[in-house]
C-alpha cells in the first residue's frame, strides 16, 4: 500500500437533521475546532441511516464512518436512533465479516444544544481511528471498476 | 412467501472463487420481503465482497442487478447482457430463482448466495416462521386454518401426540403444539366436529414424495397454430 503518512484521516459524520447535525452546527458557531476531515452528511432522523450508504462510504475513501443522532428517548421521530443503534450493530457485524475492524463505524448520541459534545466526539473518533490507522482499503492505485446504482 | 436466509460471506466467497467478474442478482419479490435477497441487499452483498476480496488481495469485479422476480422467463431475459457479461451469477434468488437463471441461461455459472429455507409469513417485523408443507392436500379446511402437516414435527392428523406439554411442541419448547391449537381454535369457533372424523393414513403421493411435480393447464397454454 502507497500512502503517504500525512493523509489525514477521512470520515464521513451521518448526523440527524434535529439533534447532531444541530450540535455541529453549534459548534461551528462557538467556533470549536475539531479534526476537519470530517465530511458531515444530514439525514432527517438516524432512523434512515442506510447499511449500503455506510458500506459505500468505507468502500470509497473512507476511513471510518460516524453516526450520530438524538439522545436515546429524545428522538424527535420517537424511535429512529434506537433502530439506528440496532443497525450500526448489524453494519458492525458486516464489517468483521469483510475483514474490516468493526470499531470504524460507531454511534453517538447528543442533543442540538451539545456542540461542545458533538466537537469532542468527533476530535475522540478522530484519534480512535488514527490510531487504528488508515483504512485497509486505502490504496492510492485503486480504481472504481464497478458500476453501482444506488 | 418462501423465506430464505443469506449464506456466510464466507460460504458465497469460496463459491465465487476462481471468478473474475461476479454478477450479484436480486429478487424483488419473496427474498426482498424477508430481507434476504432484495436490491438493497444485492447492493450490501456486492459492496461487502468488493471490499472483502479487496483486503484478500484480489480484488474481484462484483456489480449487482435486481429483477422484479427471478422465476419468471420474461423477467429474467431482458437482463440477458449483464449475465453474458459476467464470469459468474451470485443469484440471491431463492432456489427456483437459481435454477431459473441456470436454465434460461445454460453456459451460464450460476450459484446461490442464499438458503431457501420455507414457505411461511413474517408474524412480526423481523420474525418469520413456517406455516405451509406443499403437502399437495390441504385439510385447512378441517384443522380450523392451521395446518399439522407444516405445524406439527410429526405431521400427524388426528390430534396431539404425548409430547404436547401446556400447549407447546416436545420438541421446542417456544414451538405451540399444532394441535393445540387447532382444538382452541375449532373449540372458540364451535366446530369441534371437524376433527372427530379419524384421518387415515396420508397419501404423501401428492407431495415431494411422488417425485418433482409438476400441473399443467390446457386451458391456459398459448394455442397452437395448426400447421399446413
Amino acid at each position: 500500500m502507497n500512502l503517504t503518512t500525512d493523509a489525514p484521516i477521512q470520515i464521513v459524520a451521518f448526523c440527524c437533521r434535529y439533534c447532531a447535525y444541530a450540535a455541529a452546527d453549534l459548534a461551528g458557531v462557538l467556533r470549536l475546532t475539531y479534526p476537519p476531515d470530517i465530511r458531515i452528511v444530514q439525514i432527517p432522523c438516524t432512523g434512515r441511516l442506510d447499511t449500503l450508504e455506510v458500506l459505500h462510504a468505507l468502500e470509497f475513501g473512507a476511513d471510518a464512518v460516524m453516526v450520530a443522532g438524538c439522545l436515546e428517548g429524545d428522538c424527535h421521530f420517537q424511535r429512529g436512533n434506537i433502530e439506528a443503534r440496532t443497525r450500526v450493530e448489524r453494519i458492525k457485524e458486516i464489517l468483521s465479516q469483510i475483514g474490516l475492524e468493526a470499531a470504524r463505524v460507531e454511534m453517538f448520541n447528543m442533543s442540538s444544544a451539545m456542540g461542545k459534545q458533538f466537537a469532542e466526539a468527533a476530535q475522540e473518533f478522530a484519534e480512535r481511528i488514527a490510531s487504528l490507522g488508515p483504512s485497509p482499503l486505502r490504496d492510492s492505485t485503486y480504481e472504481i471498476k464497478a458500476e453501482f446504482e444506488m | 412467501m418462501i423465506v430464505a436466509e443469506q449464506k456466510s460471506l464466507e460460504e458465497i466467497k469460496n463459491l465465487i472463487a476462481d471468478m473474475e467478474k461476479v454478477l450479484v442478482v436480486g429478487c424483488g419479490t419473496c427474498v426482498t420481503v424477508c430481507f434476504a435477497g432484495g436490491d438493497k441487499e444485492a447492493g450490501i452483498l456486492a459492496s461487502s465482497l468488493r471490499m472483502s476480496t479487496k483486503l484478500d488481495g484480489s480484488t474481484k469485479e462484483v456489480t449487482h442487478i435486481t429483477v422484479q422476480r427471478q422465476c419468471e422467463w420474461e423477467y429474467i431475459d431482458p437482463i440477458a447482457d449483464q449475465i453474458n457479461d459476467a464470469d459468474i451469477v451470485l443469484s440471491i434468488g431463492c432456489g427456483i430463482g437459481v435454477q431459473a437463471i441456470a436454465e434460461r441461461y445454460p453456459e451460464t455459472v450460476v450459484v446461490p448466495g442464499l438458503n431457501t429455507t420455507f414457505l411461511g409469513l413474517p408474524t412480526e417485523q423481523g420474525v418469520w416462521e413456517e406455516r405451509c408443507a406443499a403437502c399437495g392436500e390441504c385439510i385447512l379446511g378441517i384443522t380450523g386454518g392451521i395446518c399439522p402437516i407444516a405445524r406439527c414435527a410429526k405431521q400427524l392428523l388426528n390430534g396431539p401426540c404425548g409430547g404436547s406439554q401446556n400447549g407447546m411442541c416436545e420438541i421446542n419448547p417456544d414451538t405451540p403444539c399444532a394441535w393445540q391449537l387447532i382444538y382452541d381454535k375449532l373449540k372458540s369457533q364451535d366446530r369441534l366436529h371437524l376433527i372427530m372424523d379419524v384421518q387415515p393414513p396420508k397419501n404423501w403421493s401428492s407431495s415431494r414424495d411422488g417425485g418433482p411435480r409438476k400441473i399443467t393447464r390446457e386451458d391456459l397454454r398459448l394455442a397452437v397454430e395448426d400447421s399446413e
